[in-house]
């Protein structure tokens, strides 16, 4: 099925150490107010809505059904959830766009990360039976990680200091981004790896808005297409994987076709300078792309959202003009188990 | 371009029990696909990508445990999407697999969903204080009994109704295998003598707590061709939803159950749902859920529904049998429970349900709601494929 689906919206919070202060609701309902009023559209003018959070950051069951009150679901909407990065949320719209049953979606997620110890609430995310009774957490899973580049030869400590460093100066003309400007390296937080290399935790939430076809140009000067979009996931066990490398990234970009023709622009969600090391590789990115100009998750990474937001800032360069053709990356679960590959062009100028 | 027909070609579930000792999630879970692909007779490569559901992940105390699933259900190298939608997340998570295949990103998936609930207290697990919000009262049954009560209220159905729900379910029960509870002693009165647990509903009007999986295999028209048993083909399906509590809510028949229905029907080409429907596989886990459901859907009218239940239309061997299987009041795992509704759904047009089938059943109706009667997820199979 042909139907051209795009970008035509994106918004995001202040990502922020906490933000006690406000319900998820409220931290989201200024997001969806702002990503509708650019494209002018209603809630119920929209097709699809789907969304992605965890209950888990949440602390409670069923954490997302409050958000539907920020939606204002009502009339009743046509609606689903991912208990996923919204990254994922986006794929199910762009797929419900696909069969036509809709022309414009509304994807939204959000993450506070700020009401529990994020570090051993994720260590939950691991194999229950053997490796999560070990409370392995994810700084220190990247950190092995880490070490297994250095000890293939593929980055030392002085390269991975230098991706903080560029992160976070390119987050400077972020007014968003959380952590930016010179920020000390800081001592190891797991050796190999210093705080420096380390994501800021925090509190966040983002939303798109996705058009199919003549609508999409209505909406948007210039849409951000999804030339193509692909996901894919690795076996769970650390201990069967090459953690240099990136099989599912490669398979999920293959597919989406990022390697037909060179991108200007690479948003990826690397939480870990490592990260970005591995995916450089996968992705087959040489010196010529720009890489994370937002200052990527190094320089905020609400979890549950900070997927979606590299898709989002992606689509953002292209609507303004500073890209026309983009790579989108999302990670999910333990040392980039399962990654997804958005590829954004716009119109020709 | 219309869409991709998408038609069931497997399907596999657990025998559904209180508790699963001698497995693994991942063995639980492994053991459902496996049946689907069995059925389907077909390999794990040839599954093009793994849609899986699941309530909270508070059940098993496994956040996003579809990362650790994904070797079990041979998902690596492949997409992998994990949706939870509440209740209705068992056909939810179906729906968003076909979207797959009608949209032709893929040609065969495997979706399944699963629950096993003796990993932790799931009534207690629902009852967590969420500041500022009114809350859940000891699990699901205390949030749900007042708007059974304003169901009695509203449509003067005698007290007796539930317990007929729960007699039939039980008894329907006998006659699937993999359900959970096989009460072969049951009789009405001991229904009716059961505890009181949430006025009006008693102990026996209640769902159990199960450990359960359920899988699909849904596939094209291609895959259908090849397919070495008859497809269940999907004729119509949606999703809708509305706020947890605001005012003007009709807790009782939502809003957003009947737009959903709607919905379906217009797809399908359903004009009178009661002359054109042959079954149904509702979601009633606490048992005047059937009566509220029936009206919601369109199978009779307001204050009407419990009629169809005391005459007895709503039995195996009724005019519009329903919860053929024995139900959610027989079988619950949560996450799982909406997908064995489109399940059941698919082997009664399939003509695989053994002894609770439903002779001629050509079009069946699964349904599935979560939440605060807010979440709602259908689809509608039949035995021929889509004419449009």
């Amino acid at each position: 099925m042909n139907r051209e689906i795009a970008v035509v919206a994106f918004a995001q919070t202040d990502h922020r150490r906490t933000s006690e202060e406000f319900s998820e609701v409220e931290m989201l309902m200024p997001v969806l107010h702002e990503v509708l009023g650019q494209t002018g559209l209603k809630t119920a003018d929209i097709g699809f809505t789907c969304s992605g959070s965890s209950d888990y950051l949440a602390g409670r069951a069923f954490s997302f059904t409050l958000a539907l009150d920020g939606v204002g679901a009502w009339p009743p909407i046509s609606e689903s959830h991912v208990e996923m990065d919204g990254a994922w949320a986006l794929y199910e719209a762009w797929t419900k766009l696909l069969t036509g049953d809709a022309d414009t979606a509304l994807v939204y997620s959000y993450g506070k990360s700020s009401p529990g110890p994020l570090r051993d609430v994720l260590t939950r995310q691991i194999d229950p039976y053997y490796v999560a009774p070990l409370w392995p957490d994810a700084v220190a899973l990247a950190a092995l990680q880490a070490q297994a580049l250095i000890d293939a030869g593929d980055t030392d400590e002085p390269a991975l200091a230098a991706v903080a460093a560029r992160s976070r100066e390119d987050a400077t003309a972020n007014p968003h981004a959380q952590l930016r400007g010179s920020v000390p390296h800081g001592e190891y937080a797991v050796r190999p790896l210093r705080t420096g290399d380390c994501p800021p935790i925090g509190d966040g939430a983002a939303a798109v808005i996705l058009a199919a076809g003549e609508r999409a140009r209505e909406l948007c000067a210039r849409p951000a297409w999804i030339r193509g979009i692909d996901h894919r996931i690795e076996a769970h066990g650390l201990g069967v994987r090459d953690l240099t490398d990136s099989p599912s990234a490669r398979l999920a970009a293959e597919k989406a076709g990022a390697f037909e023709r060179p991108v200007d622009t690479a948003e990826l969600h690397a939480p870990f300078t490592s990260q970005e090391v591995v995916l450089r590789k996968a992705l087959r990115l040489d010196d010529g792309v720009r890489v994370n100009p937002s200052g990527g998750a190094l320089a905020a990474n609400p979890v549950m959202a900070a997927g979606l937001i590299r898709i989002g800032e992606a689509a953002a360069l292209v609507h303004r003009g500073e890209s026309d053709r983009a790579l989108a990356h999302a990670t999910s679960g333990p040392c980039l188990q399962q990654n997804l590959v958005a590829v954004l062009e716009g119109d020709p100028r | 371009m219309s869409k991709e027909p998408v038609a069931v070609i497997g399907i596999g579930q657990t025998k559904h029990v209180a508790a699963r000792r001698d497995v693994s999630i991942a063995g639980l879970v492994r053991e459902a696909a496996r049946r689907a692909l069995d059925d389907a007779e077909l390999t794990w490569a040839d599954i093009d990508a793994v849609v899986i559901g699941k309530a909270p992940d508070f059940f098993e105390g496994v956040m996003m445990p579809e990362l650790y699933l994904a070797d079990a259900l041979g998902a690596v190298g492949k997409p992998m999407l994990r949706v939870h939608t509440a209740g209705s997340v068992g056909g939810s998570t179906a729906l968003v697999a076909a979207n797959l295949v009608a949209a032709r990103v893929h040609g065969t998936v495997l979706t399944l969903a699963f629950e096993k609930q003796s990993e932790s207290n799931a009534m207690w697990g629902l009852s967590l204080p969420i500041p500022f919000q009114q809350p859940l009262l000891a699990g699901a049954g205390g949030f749900f009994a007042p708007h059974v009560r304003a169901y009695m209220r509203r449509s003067g159905a005698p007290d007796t109704v539930g317990s007929l729900v729960a007699y039939k379910d039980r008894r329907n029960a006998l006659k699937n295998p993999y359900a959970h509870l096989h009460e072969h002693d049951i009789t009405l009165e001991k229904v009716q003598a059961s505890p009181m647990l949430w006025d009006p509903i008693r102990y026996s009007e209640t769902c159990p707590s199960s450990d359960g999986a359920c899988a699909m295999v849904l596939t094209d028209r291609a895959g259908a061709a090849r397919a070495p048993r008859p497809p269940a083909w999907m004729l119509g399906g949606a999703m809708r939803s509305e706020p947890t509590l605001f005012a003007g809510k009709d807790a009782v028949s939502p809003q957003a159950g009947k737009d959903c229905a709607a919905d379906v029907y217009r797809q399908a080409g359903i004009a009178d749902p009661r002359r054109d429907i042959d079954a149904v596989e509702m979601y009633v886990p606490f048992s005047w859920y059937e009566p509220m459901w029936l009206e919601n859907l369109g199978f009779a009218a307001e204050g009407e529904g419990w009629k169809l239940t005391e005459s007895g239309v709503t039995e195996l061997d009724g005019d519009l049998p329903v919860n053929m299987s024995g139900g959610v009041l027989s079988t619950n795992p949560i996450g799982a429970s909406g997908m064995i509704r489109f399940a059941e759904a698919a082997l009664q047009v399939r003509g695989q349900a053994g002894e609770h089938q439903v002779e001629r059943a050509r079009r069946v109706l699964g349904h599935a709601y979560g939440g605060g009667s807010q979440f709602f997820s259908m689809w509608l199979v039949g035995a021929e494929p889509p004419t449009s």
